[in-house]
């Protein structure tokens, strides 16, 4: 049985809304599409959802307690919760230089992640 | 630190319009400057802006906020630009001697030969949308919780409803939902979105939230601690719809409900604002109407992205060097720039014929209306059509870029006035 989904393109900022016909994991059908670039986005977010993910962890002896970290690259959606559980759990002290691994290959994915900033130690 | 009494450029804010206008200032032959910021550290807003999605267009690269930051810091100390950090600025004078006070350095005057306004935008707060009911704990906005939530380190609450579907709302609503809360709904007043539709899939979306368009808060209830919100559809004038009222409850009720230039300091320079802005009255230099007085960035009007507040900096920082160095205002015609049929308003407002010698002159602009099929928009002198470019669609919430090329020069600088429309096509 063939059925329908709607799918917001994000390639663009148009965002056009498109109606998805697919049979298990063959797509049929792909209308509403202002360009071509609409097909190949349903292909890849039906197929293999992937997000940035950007979080904090503990950070100690810095100015501030927390230190913002991010997925080197697109992470698997279904995975997301997962991994902030495990980032949840991370300490880390100063100094930490920006792009620093904080966790590598994170949950098996491959992806690494990173500081997103340095956090020197906090000065007196 | 801060050594000397006199700086070729004084930039206030150590943001990224203000770190890009430093950095252009330096490149551009200022002999000294000195950024004061009134943290502890550089970077501005984008240090809590801990979300991808910042760079594409300078670096092709998809940055968290602090990552952007952190390298228009570096740049800024590699190039010998000083920092005066902890420091609050009190009032600048329209031949622009800066007073300032801070901890260690108590109260200072210091003396710019060219300054840069960089203190970006503030959000809308509860007062200036006027919500009824009580005023219990637990009412923010959305910047303040992003604040507490990324940086310090704080949960200002557990059960969230979200007024404004702006975008940092909405990535707020998703941020929470990583850090452990409920978000019970997003509310917008406006019959569309106001952020961007990436940002309603990846983070409302993804997360089933809840998004209520043409709603509003009719009612916040609580009294030491907000309990709930009274919830109500309204009409295209934004009247409530009567029995259209729910009861949310939640303990905490964020507002993502707009941004406005951050002008308090402009006004006491004697700077003139634009209605329509908020910000400075600019020329294509960012010049204000006070003589050696530039803007750079959200300070002028709000835009859609960093790159091109960076952009905004770099063009202001360089004329402010330009004009500490050559200390001499050029007495140059100024063409006014005018809002036509669907434009909200342009940025800049005056255009000075001369810089189209060199190089195209960018204006930005928001319609007022969506227009959700192609579009023109087009400079006109007159009846006559100086520049026009296409564009698929015209929304409020994406600032659109034109650009008046140096081939029309002629045209532009017989004129005394242009006006900017964006009509269907």
């Amino acid at each position: 049985m063939p059925e329908n989904t709607k799918v917001i393109c994000i390639t663009c900022p148009k965002g056009c809304r498109l109606d998805v016909t697919r049979e298990g994991d063959t797509i049929l059908k792909v209308d509403n599409c202002g360009c071509k670039r609409g097909e190949e986005y349903v292909k890849a977010e039906l197929a293999d959802p992937r997000r940035m993910v950007a979080t904090t962890v503990k950070v100690h002896g810095g100015v501030h307690p927390l230190l913002p970290v991010y997925t080197a690259k697109p992470f698997p959606k279904p995975r997301i919760r997962e991994l902030l559980d495990a980032l949840s759990k991370v300490e880390l002290k100063t100094p930490v230089a920006m792009g620093d691994v904080v966790i590598k290959d994170a949950l098996g994915t491959g992806i690494d992640i990173l500081a997103s900033r340095e956090m020197k130690p906090a000065a007196g | 630190m801060a050594n000397k009494e006199t700086y070729d450029v004084v930039v206030i804010g150590a943001g990224p319009g203000g770190l890009a206008a430093a950095i252009a200032a330096m490149q551009n032959g200022a002999r000294d400057v000195l950024i004061i910021e009134r943290d502890l550290e550089p970077g501005g807003i984008l240090l809590q802006c801990i979300h991808n999605g910042f760079g594409l267009e300078i670096f092709k690269q998809d940055l968290p906020g602090p990552s952007y930051a952190q390298k228009f810091i570096d740049d800024a100390i590699s190039s010998g630009v000083e920092l005066l950090l902890d420091t609050m600025v009190l009032d600048i004078t329209p031949d622009r001697r800066i007073f300032t006070a801070s901890r260690k350095g108590g109260i200072r005057e210091i003396k710019a030969r060219a300054l840069v306004l960089a203190m970006g935008c503030r959000e809308r707060t509860r007062a200036q949308v006027r919500l009824p009911g009580t005023r219990p704990a637990g009412v923010y906005t959305a910047g303040t919780a992003q604040r507490w939530v990324n940086v310090e380190g704080y949960m200002p609450g557990k059960k969230f409803v979200i007024l404004g579907s702006g975008d940092i709302g909405m990535i707020m609503a998703r941020r929470l939902t990583f850090e452990g809360a409920k978000v019970e709904r997003v509310l917008e007043v406006m019959p569309f979105l106001t952020g961007l539709t990436r940002n309603y899939v990846q983070c409302l979306l993804d997360y089933d939230i809840e998004l209520q368009l043409q709603h509003t808060v009719k009612r916040i209830i609580g009294n030491k601690r907000v309990e709930a919100i009274e919830a109500v559809a309204v009409d295209e004038k934004w009247e409530p719809i009567p029995g259209s009222e729910e009861i949310i409850p939640c303990d905490t009720l964020l507002l993502s409900v707009g941004l406005i230039p951050e002008n308090e300091l402009s006004r006491k320079a004697g700077v003139i604002l634009d209605p329509l802005t908020a910000g400075p009255f600019v020329d294509d230099r960012f010049e204000t109407s006070v003589p050696g007085v530039f803007a750079a960035g959200n300070v002028v009007h709000v835009y859609d992205l960093v790159d091109w507040v960076t952009q905004a900096g770099f063009v202001s920082g360089k004329a402010a060097a330009l004009y500490a160095v050559e200390q001499e205002h050029k007495a140059e015609k100024k063409i006014l720039i005018c809002s036509g049929e669907n434009v909200h308003h342009v940025v800049p407002q005056h255009v000075c014929a001369d810089s189209l010698k060199g190089a195209d002159i960018k204006l930005q602009l928001r319609v007022k209306q969506p227009v959700e099929t192609a579009v023109w928009v087009e400079v006109r002198k007159g009846a006559n059509l100086v520049s026009r470019r296409a564009e698929r669609y015209a929304r409020p919430g994406e600032m659109i870029t034109l650009r008046l090329p140096v081939k029309a020069y002629d045209e532009v600088q017989s004129a005394d006035e242009l006006t900017v429309a964006v009509v269907k096509r």
